[in-house]
């Protein structure tokens, strides 16, 4: 007898960035750190950025490559687009 | 026990109450609606723990699906439209490995609309995993939802017990509805293998990949086929405690030395049965083979019981549209392996409500005299 169960809370395990078919690489010299890829990203896997820091004191947008899908959203809202997608290589 | 004379579906419902069921979600639909509604008038009287009125046959069956994987017992009831209505689900409930019981009223499909007796809509689940006996009487009706509550939950597969709509569901019949006490003795309480628990949270119907899939589904089609033995062991149980058996997996009637035999399932074998009494009266070689499982079809059983045999006549209440009976095909299947293999023929009848009396029975019992194969739409 089988059960088709599973335990979750295994995304600390599952680390879902394998699914993405295209990497997002942010040209930091063009970044304006404005916060929009933070705040559009579906995974919530972009960190810094934050817009409740003055401009001066705010680090620069880091992608979390263990969960980031490629989705692309964040290339697509980018407002300088200094976001590329690129393709993976595996 | 008390022997009283009601209604079928009020019987069931009895029993249903008696077996303790924790969660019991219907939509009501003719012809099972008398089931439905003494169940939530049970639930008024504060005599069952939980009815949910649901929205529609699909909601049903998934409140029950979701009590069964918290751990309760859980039951529904529903016929023709609705069942189709429920499909998505009734898959859903075999593959997750939950033991929930549901009793159909048969009925037939639309188009056209009707709201007579057919088995259309329970055979058109028959693939889905699920369990499925098939009554004779409203009194089977009665023991076989008892029993299929603790074949169910032994197996942790769903049943379904399907019990001829008006036929059975609305003819008034003496009855004993077994007591709590009694049910009690009869029945454990459910415990379940692996339930939903907030201490030990767990996510169940998973998403399997094909390296896992197909495992899955072969271990529910093994499980299917392994309640064969828990089937018997239960109706002999409760045969033992109550004194009624229904043959368990088949009945045979008369059918030991018989030449010429009428293979079917549900209520229409109480006309075949009187058929037979009429013929071997005047000395004819005829007896009946009821089927009571369909699912797990009890293969060797009917083979066993068919095999010498002259002529066996398969009347069935459904069909496959451009190929052949379900019931026929798998007799055939089951006879196959026989070195002399009797001559099996395909009735077909009773679709919608069509009467089919003891005269019909006679009548294809005549026509089976001749060696020759027949697919007939009596």
């Amino acid at each position: 007898m089988k059960f088709p169960i599973a335990n979750p809370k295994t995304s600390r395990e599952n680390k879902t960035g394998d699914w993405r078919s295209f990497r997002p690489i942010t040209d930091t010299s063009k970044c304006i750190k404005c916060g929009t890829c933070v705040s559009v990203c579906p995974e919530g896997c972009i960190s810094g950025a934050d817009v409740k820091k003055p401009l001066q004191e705010r680090e620069l947008p880091k992608t979390d490559y263990d969960y980031c899908k490629g989705c692309g959203i964040c290339a697509n809202e980018c407002p300088v687009k200094c976001i590329k997608m690129v393709q993976e290589e595996k | 026990m008390v022997k009283k004379t009601e209604e079928a579906s009020i019987a069931i419902a009895e029993a249903v109450k008696n077996c303790e069921p924790d969660v019991v979600a219907c939509y009501p639909i003719t012809p099972s609606t008398h089931i439905a509604e003494t169940l939530a008038k049970f639930y008024s009287d504060g005599e069952i723990k939980n009815f949910i009125a649901t929205e529609s046959e699909f909601a049903s069956i998934s409140a029950i699906c979701g009590a069964s994987a918290a751990g309760g017992r859980a039951f529904s009831t529903t016929s023709s439209q609705g069942l189709a209505l429920m499909h998505e689900v009734v898959y859903a409930a075999a593959g997750m490995r939950l033991p929930v019981v549901m009793v159909v009223g048969n009925r037939a499909l639309s188009a056209p609309l009707n709201i007579w007796c057919d088995h259309q809509d329970s055979i058109a689940e028959r693939d889905s995993g699920w369990i499925q006996l098939y009554c004779e009487s409203a009194q089977e009706g009665v023991d076989t939802a008892i029993q299929a509550f603790k074949i169910a939950e032994s197996m942790m597969l769903p049943a379904m017990v399907c019990v001829d709509g008006f036929y059975l569901t609305h003819t008034v019949e003496p009855v004993d509805v077994p007591t709590v006490e009694e049910v009690r003795k009869f029945l454990p309480k459910f415990q379940p293998q692996v339930k939903l628990d907030p201490e030990n949270p767990i996510s169940m119907g998973e998403y399997a990949l094909p390296t896992h899939y197909q495992g899955f589904r072969e271990d529910v089609h093994k499980d299917v086929l392994a309640s064969k033995g828990k089937i018997v062991e239960v109706h002999d149980e409760f045969e033992k405690m109550f004194g009624r058996g229904y043959g368990g997996l088949v009945e045979g009637y008369k059918s030991d030395d018989a030449d010429y035999v009428f293979v079917g399932m549900g209520s229409v074998i109480g006309n075949a049965k009187e058929a037979v009494d009429e013929l071997r009266a005047k000395g004819k070689k005829v007896g009946v083979v009821r089927i009571r499982s369909f699912r797990p079809f009890p293969e060797d059983e009917v083979r066993k019981m068919l095999e010498g045999k002259k002529h066996v006549a398969v009347f069935e209440k459904s069909y496959s549209m451009g190929s052949f009976a379900p019931v026929y095909a798998d007799v055939i299947n089951s006879l196959y392996s026989l070195k002399k293999k009797p001559m099996v023929s395909s009735f077909i009848g009773g679709l919608g409500g069509k009467d089919v009396t003891v005269k019909h029975a006679i009548d294809i019992f005549k026509m089976i005299r001749k060696r020759e194969h027949m697919r007939v739409w009596v």
